[in-house]
């Protein structure tokens, strides 16, 4: 019923536009003028709608800014992620400002020179002086933008120290494992032609450094203010590790180790104090009332980044963080995969 | 450089071929005449337009009410596909990953420069047509072909491919990894190689027409920048389409024939895969290569429509000419060195990808020279707000917000947290996205008379503007935020993570204006195909313009010129030079004594 209403509703929308363009066109014929020239009432009234717009527009991202950045990630739970959020905050700064710049002048010379019967426009083709001002301007800028970009980067992608805890994380369609190196800090050999039904990443038993290797699922635990090294891998098909609470993120590829590694400053029980961190929760779990699903407190999460089935969209891990006597006491209690 | 005319006047053929009447097949179908396979590659494109856009509109209501049953899912997608109404998550996929490539090849790739090169390089150089219009015609074939195999994926049992527009295997070389892997995949394979061919045979036509059908007088430096776009576009297109080829190509034999270029250490199930020594980054830098200049083919075309209507319609010379040309060379030769920067997180060499950060935020520059090119135009124009002017300064907007985003992304360092969010979704479709699909509206509007002797409805092209800028930035701006929140794009739901669950307000209002946008492309549709039949007829110069196109006569004459072929004298933009009578001088007028051409140079 709704349906065959809806397609009678679209029918007679496409005829009353049709109606309506025929009269436009017998009305203006009528009057004898082009109907595609535009007049000058047009052009005031394009100009007046750019202005309207220009206001509009930038109330429009201020009232975004106030809606959504409370609903932003929290502060950064990781070293390296500090100082790249500010300086995330640095460049958004140039961005918004070049942008509102920019815009208000867009906007204000379609408002002021709209075209006016018997105007003429001013003949400017070039002139070097500014261009030099856009040329060089914008590459001071981008210069500073490159030096402060390049620096972090250096920073972020330095080898782990060799102290730094290992882990891999193995991710296969569709969610993650992750090994803990154990007490040699050193991960055992591993073949995908070994990856039976139990041995799901394919170990090899007879590589000694394997032994104490300390296998988990659905959640793992990481000390706070530890250099921790992830080793990704990936089973089929690519997938990425994205810890957006530690600003981390890599991608995980078929026949090959990458690497990852940052140091947590903020326990999970810690970060479900701070007020934002409060604040959020509340919204979330609001959303979540409305839906009739049970309220839920923060984690840290990793989740899988790159487009890699149709359950993508579900492959995720809890992150622990908490202090190293919590850590070492919760890994104690595992056993290691080859028990002897 | 001023004598090419001896080469398009001796043409050969062209005298005698509008004196015979041509069938209903070699005039409409298989013509050779540039300006019907730019009518051609514009009707196809807009309805493949309509067709992602479409398919965009189904996943977002998936987006904005993940799980909530819509009759229309079911009456579209069947039962197979969305049971009850309720998107399937292969669908899903499907949706996005066509819905990419054809807004991407298929639309503004093909659809924009094969309309627009083909109307405009003959006409604005002053040629007779193409230099083989039997190329040109194929091109178009290719393309159609290509496109109708894109959609069939649709209709095989398993779905069409599924992997993201980018197709990175092994998900896309494994049939067992998903459903659109297999026959869907092929499909995309085969469509994807026709449609680079295409491109080929397309992209080869405009070089050698440029550079050899001038006529007399049309130096390269009083080329319009429309043609220099077209150029520097087609130039990239040839050096890189038979990149994508050479991936494709590994692609199939990985797929098909055993061999190991991507694939390495893999175990799918139940069994470990025998192929080992291939890496799938080998296939992401192959894709990026073409990639990255693919995005600069996409806009490239707009800019250069866009800087042609805005110099028009301000009545005002563009401003800094050689500028402008020196940036679009510049940005062209730039987009060869950048394609890493879509793969910081891959592992890469950390030193590699401090020197993509280097070449990427160097295309800042020309970039925002363009960008304040047009603030200049504007500034003491004549501004006559066409609907074409309304697109172009719409251009311009997105350019320059979109284009900002992109010194987030750029940045090694800082890509991290967002890379593969919905923060580079909403970076990419405005800066690209909209960006290039207003100017090829705008490009639309202005050369309707050129392309079906009439024009479209200017009211119902103020209301299309409107409905489609507002709600472009409605769409995109908020997206962003999701991004910021970590939220990852390609995300069938994202009602798994509590964490994203505060989001889905956004996501609801972004729908919104996704609804609203489609709606008002309905008008333009309905403009479009009625102004055709129906619209007001032109004549010959209706914006009084320069460029040779408007110097024949409003009729589809075989051979473009009745008479011999026009004579150029001056640069493209004499609009409002002191000391004329009218605001404009026609490229074709001599110049005075003592005048001097091209701003003063």
């Amino acid at each position: 019923m709704i349906q065959s209403l809806i397609y009678v509703a679209i029918i007679l929308t496409i005829f009353a536009i049709g109606y309506l363009v025929r009269v436009f066109e017998l009305s203006s014929s009528l009057k004898g003028d082009k109907p595609y020239e535009v007049t000058e009432k047009d052009n005031r009234l394009m100009s007046k709608i750019m202005l309207t717009f220009l206001f509009v527009f930038f109330a429009f991202v201020i009232w975004n800014l106030i809606e959504y950045l409370p609903l932003m990630l929290p502060e950064s739970a990781s070293e390296h992620g500090v100082g790249l959020d500010w300086l995330f905050n640095f460049n958004m700064a140039i961005i918004f400002f070049v942008f509102t710049i920019t815009h208000i002048l867009l906007f204000y010379f379609s408002y002021k020179y709209y075209g006016r019967k018997g105007n003429i426009a001013t003949y400017f083709t070039h002139s070097n002086k500014l261009e030099m001002i856009w040329t060089i301007i914008p590459a001071t800028v981008l210069a500073v933008i490159i030096i402060f970009g390049l620096k972090a980067w250096n920073k972020i992608t330095e080898p782990a120290s060799k102290e730094a805890i290992v882990i891999q994380l193995y991710s296969k369609q569709f969610d993650w494992t992750a090994r803990y190196a154990g007490k040699d800090n050193e991960l055992g050999a591993s073949n995908y032609k070994l990856i039976t039904e139990e041995n799901t990443l394919g170990m090899d038993i007879k590589d000694s450094k394997g032994a104490d290797d300390i296998i988990v699922k659905n959640e793992f635990h990481i000390p706070v203010n530890k250099e921790i090294e992830f080793k990704l891998n990936a089973r089929e098909v690519i997938h990425s590790a994205f810890l957006p609470h530690f600003r981390a993120q890599m991608n995980c590829v078929p026949g090959m180790t990458t690497m990852l590694h940052f140091t947590p400053i903020i326990t999970t029980a810690e970060m479900r104090t701070k007020p934002y961190v409060i604040e959020l929760m509340k919204g979330i779990n609001e959303a979540r009332a409305k839906r009739g699903e049970k309220p839920e407190e923060f984690n840290y999460i990793l989740l899988c980044n790159k487009i890699c089935g149709n359950s993508h969209y579900n492959m995720q891990m809890t992150v622990i963080v908490e202090s190293e006597a919590d850590y070492k006491k919760w890994l104690k209690s595992k056993k290691p995969y080859f028990k002897k | 450089m001023e004598n090419h005319d001896q080469h398009a006047q001796a043409h050969p053929g062209h005298e005698e071929e509008h004196h015979h009447t041509e069938s209903f097949v070699s005039k409409y179908i298989f013509s050779m005449d540039h300006k019907t396979i730019s009518r051609q590659f514009l009707i196809t494109a807009v309805l493949m337009a309509f067709i992602a856009m479409t398919m965009s509109l189904l996943f977002r209501l998936q987006l904005a009410w993940p799980g909530e049953r819509f009759w229309i899912l079911n009456f579209l997608l069947g039962d197979k596909w969305a049971p009850d109404g309720i998107l399937d998550p292969g669908m899903y996929m499907q949706l996005v990953t066509i819905h990419g490539t054809i807004m991407v090849f298929m639309v503004l790739t093909g659809g924009l420069s094969g309309t627009f090169s083909n109307l405009l390089i003959p006409y604005q150089i002053g040629a007779r047509d193409m230099a083989s219009g039997f190329l040109n015609m194929l091109s178009y074939w290719f393309f159609f072909l290509s496109s109708v195999i894109m959609l069939a994926g649709f209709f095989v049992e398993t779905g069409a491919a599924s992997g993201g527009w980018t197709v990175y295997p092994p998900l896309s070389a494994l049939p067992q990894a998903m459903e659109g892997s297999r026959l869907g995949m092929t499909l995309w394979l085969v469509s994807m190689s026709l449609f680079i061919v295409s491109a080929l045979l397309g992209g080869l036509n405009y070089i050698v027409t440029v550079i050899n059908l001038r006529t007399k007088g049309m130096s390269m430096t009083r080329m319009p920048l429309t043609i220099w776009a077209f150029f520097i576009t087609a130039i990239l297109g040839v050096l890189s389409f038979p990149v994508l080829f050479s991936a494709a190509l590994l692609l199939i034999f990985d797929r098909s024939f055993g061999t190991s270029f991507y694939l390495s250490d893999i175990y799918i199930g139940g069994q470990a895969l025998e192929q080992t020594g291939g890496s799938p980054i080998l296939y992401e830098h192959l894709f990026w290569f073409l990639g990255h200049p693919e995005v600069y083919i996409i806009i490239l075309p707009a800019l250069g429509l866009t800087s042609e209507i805005i110099s028009v319609n301000s009545r005002k010379p563009i401003f800094g000419y050689r500028a402008m040309i020196g940036s679009i060379m510049a940005i062209g030769f730039l987009s060869f060195i950048v394609w890493g920067h879509h793969m910081f997180i891959t592992g890469m060499n950390p030193f590699l990808g401090s020197v993509f950060v280097f070449t990427t935020l160097l295309i800042a520059i020309p970039s925002a020279v363009k960008a304040f090119n047009y603030l200049t135009t504007l500034w003491k124009g004549n501004i006559q707000y066409t609907p074409a002017m309304l697109f172009a300064i719409g251009l311009v907007s997105t350019f320059i917000s979109g284009g900002l985003t992109g010194i987030i992304l750029a940045d090694s360092a800082l890509d991290i947290p967002v890379h593969d969010t919905l923060f580079v979704v909403a970076h990419f479709h405005i800066v690209m996205g909209v960006s290039a699909i207003l100017g090829m509206l705008a490009g639309v509007y202005h050369w309707f008379p050129k392309l079906f002797l009439r024009h479209m409805n200017k009211k119902l092209g103020y209301i299309h503007f409107w409905g489609t800028f507002i709600s472009a930035y409605g769409v995109f701006f908020p997206m962003h935020f999701l991004g910021l929140a970590g939220l990852p794009r390609r995300y069938y739901s994202n009602s798994a993570f509590p964490m994203f669950d505060n989001l889905v307000d956004i996501n609801i209002l972004i729908t919104g204006f996704a609804i609203l946008a489609s709606l008002t492309q309905i008008v333009f549709l309905f403009n479009f195909f009625y102004s055709i039949f129906r619209g007001p007829k032109s004549e010959q110069n209706p914006w009084k313009a320069n460029t040779l196109e408007w110097t024949t006569p409003m009729a589809n004459t075989h051979g473009n010129w009745p008479g011999k072929l026009p004579v150029v004298h001056r640069w493209p933009y004499d609009y409002s030079k002191p000391g004329k009578e009218h605001d404009f001088v026609p490229q074709t007028v001599p110049l005075e004594e003592g005048e001097v051409d091209g701003g003063g140079h």
